[in-house]
């Protein structure tokens, strides 16, 4: 019994921090689908956005809710902000060009957060209403704050979902990702596209670092975690929103587990053992749609 | 004006273009052989380490710049490079044995993670090498018995036949030997059919293919070549610094080697040593012009990231081919100057089609 609850409370906490990679992997996805590229300030967007929101809450004593919804409104100007200034004259060149780009902003976002006055290179946290309460089940525990990123992930993957499937704008974004040329012809604006799609990633960013904040602190290397949504991206198959999420659940739960079970040092490389097995199988990912070469 | 009057082939794959290319390299070699009179010792030091980097940018140009494949994890291979000839080094082994030795070690580890992954395209690829460079770096930190783990490793000065090269001149000299020497060799494979096959995979994997040249080989070779240069950087990266653990190599300086590349300009060995120049003396730059900025903006620890992010995306913006594209461009207008256009380098715009379908 002692087995199963340390095993159901490992795989609970895996299955919370796999959300927050899946929706880092999700801003990737959905940049990566419709311009066909990776943002490697994905990671740097979130710690924005946890930073924003930590001042609104410490600093100018709004209610949580209220933070997050103006964190979400200030990340989606950044982002609109980011494509209109550096990407939107990188249009049709080479994909390195735009990747070199991202991580320059990347760069630039973390030492200017780091220059900001009352932000700095410190660490900090702050009380949400999700604070120190928790639900207990037995002897395992979940604490709200992780209940709260499980819930809310799985919400924005609905709206993402249903966006891209159903919407005109979401059917402009996928038919802009296939062949931007054609889409043109057909009167979509790719510009105005590529202006929405790195306002939503932004905003997503935003919501992850808010939701991230209670749980890891706020501080200047919180983008790394970009970094480690790069595997559950690709898991998924980096063109799958849904498969951003299953990707990043596994990638959380193997973690979590390697972390419990396995020697120390499994669980900072458990992630990429998997991304590599994931490419060296099926490079596609699990949700993928297969590769093919045309002459 | 000038005119090549081309009239065989071999022409095509000269050393040199024209005779007097060689006399200006020539002359570069022995201006830079009398740098360390004017210099001082940390102006050298920083010479040296443009060296370094220049040797790992000329093996990632090989890679990213000729073979068109995208390494977001080359640190790695710096870091083998670096523990190889600190491990043999320490063991009494010669540094002229050692050196080589580490560029083959990265190589081979190259050849052992590049066959896998290298059938990957683009990003992907890219993905995969950071993915093993994380790898990788783990292991240095576990493998205890002979890394040393976290706690790192010292590092003694290189001696080759009982010359030791132990002040900032001799290290200065003995790189840039080595630069010369790896630029040659690159040179060298760029203009051998090897290097010709590398080319034709950049500009079209599936031309390539259809020319004969086997793709998996080629690639796994472009990846071995680049792995054994960039090793050579690592040892004497290492003997330079006199310490190394891990966390020297990390994701950063892979990000780094590949800024050095791209900001250098792809495609070219010019751009190697370009990107490295910049990159050494960006921040020297930045150090001399902190006197003229307000106050606040001085000590911030933060600024020189900032303006090195900020300079990576402008050289994007508004020239993708880099320092060396900068240098044709000039270059360009003196040959032909009373006829120069000024669009002759303009870009075309293009839209893009998904490489997926």
């Amino acid at each position: 019994m002692e087995f199963f609850n340390e095993l159901t409370q490992t795989i609970l906490n895996g299955v919370a921090i796999g959300c927050i990679y899946g929706m880092v992997a999700l801003g990737f996805v959905l940049i990566y689908k419709s311009t066909e590229v990776i943002n490697f300030a994905q990671g740097e967007l979130l710690m924005l956005g946890a930073f924003i929101s930590y001042s609104l809450i410490t600093q100018l004593h709004l209610s949580y809710w209220t933070a997050l919804v103006i964190t979400i409104l200030a990340m989606g100007i950044v982002g609109a902000i980011l494509e209109r200034v550096v990407l939107r004259s990188l249009v049709g060149e080479p994909t390195y060009a735009i990747v070199i780009v991202t991580i320059g902003i990347s760069y630039f976002i973390r030492s200017v957060v780091s220059m900001v006055p009352g932000w700095g290179t410190d660490t900090y946290g702050f009380r949400t209403p999700f604070t120190d309460k928790f639900l207990r089940w037995g002897d395992v525990v979940i604490s709200y704050e992780y209940l709260s990123i499980v819930v809310l992930a799985f919400v924005l993957i609905a709206v993402v979902f249903v966006f891209f499937g159903y919407s005109r704008m979401g059917t402009a974004m996928r038919a802009t990702s296939q062949n931007q040329l054609a889409a043109v012809y057909m009167g979509i604006s790719v510009t105005r596209v590529f202006s929405l799609t790195w306002t939503i990633a932004a905003a997503l960013g935003g919501i992850g670092g808010i939701l991230l904040a209670p749980i890891t602190f706020v501080h200047m290397n919180m983008g790394f975690i970009g970094l480690k949504a790069v595997p559950a991206a690709v898991l998924g198959g980096f063109t799958s929103p849904p498969g951003a999420i299953v990707g990043g659940l596994i990638i959380g739960i193997t973690e979590s587990l390697a972390g419990v079970y396995l020697e120390e040092g499994w669980k900072d490389i458990a992630a990429w053992i998997i991304l590599i097995a994931v490419l060296i199988i099926r490079p596609q990912g699990l949700f993928g749609i297969q590769e093919k070469k045309k002459v | 004006m000038r005119f090549l009057m081309k009239t065989d082939y071999y022409q095509d794959i000269r050393l040199f273009k024209y005779r007097s290319t060689f006399f200006w390299y020539l002359a570069l070699v022995v201006g830079c052989l009398f740098l360390p009179k004017i210099l001082d010792e940390y102006m050298l030091s920083q010479l040296t380490f443009i060296c370094i980097y220049a040797v790992a940018g000329v093996g990632l140009m090989l890679l990213t710049g000729f073979t068109g494949q995208i390494s977001m994890g080359h640190a790695a291979f710096l870091a083998i490079g670096s523990y190889t000839s600190a491990v043999l080094t320490a063991k009494g082994v010669p540094f002229l044995l050692a050196l080589p030795a580490s560029g083959v070690t990265a190589a081979l580890v190259g050849i052992v993670i590049g066959r896998p992954i290298l059938h990957l395209t683009g990003l992907y690829l890219a993905i995969a090498t950071m993915g093993a460079a994380f790898i990788i770096e783990e292991i240095l930190v576990r493998w205890e018995s002979i890394t040393n783990g976290n706690m790192g490793m010292m590092v003694d000065t290189p001696v080759i036949f009982g010359f030791n090269f132990d002040t900032e001149i001799r290290f200065f000299y003995l790189s840039l030997a080595v630069l010369i020497i790896v630029l040659l060799l690159a040179k060298n494979i760029l203009r051998s059919p090897t290097g010709r096959a590398f080319i034709a995979i950049r500009d079209s994997e599936i031309a390539a293919e259809a020319m004969g040249i086997n793709l998996p080989s080629f690639k796994t070779q472009s990846f071995a070549v680049s792995a054994f240069f960039t090793g050579i950087a690592g040892s004497l990266y290492a003997h330079k610094i006199f310490f190394i653990n891990p966390e020297s190599y990390t994701i950063m300086q892979s990000i780094e080697l590949l800024a050095i590349v791209i900001i250098g300009g792809l495609g070219s060995l010019h751009g190697a040593v370009y990107g490295s120049i910049f990159f050494i003396f960006l921040p020297q730059l930045i150090i001399i012009s902190k006197d003229y900025l307000p106050s606040f903006v001085q000590d911030q620890t933060g600024l020189q990231p900032a303006l090195f992010g900020l300079l990576i995306i402008l050289v994007m913006l508004f020239e993708p081919m880099g320092i060396y594209g900068r240098w044709l461009k000039t270059k360009f207008y003196f040959e032909w100057f009373p006829l120069y256009k000024k669009d002759s380098f303009k870009r075309e715009k293009k839209y893009q089609k998904a490489e997926r379908h």
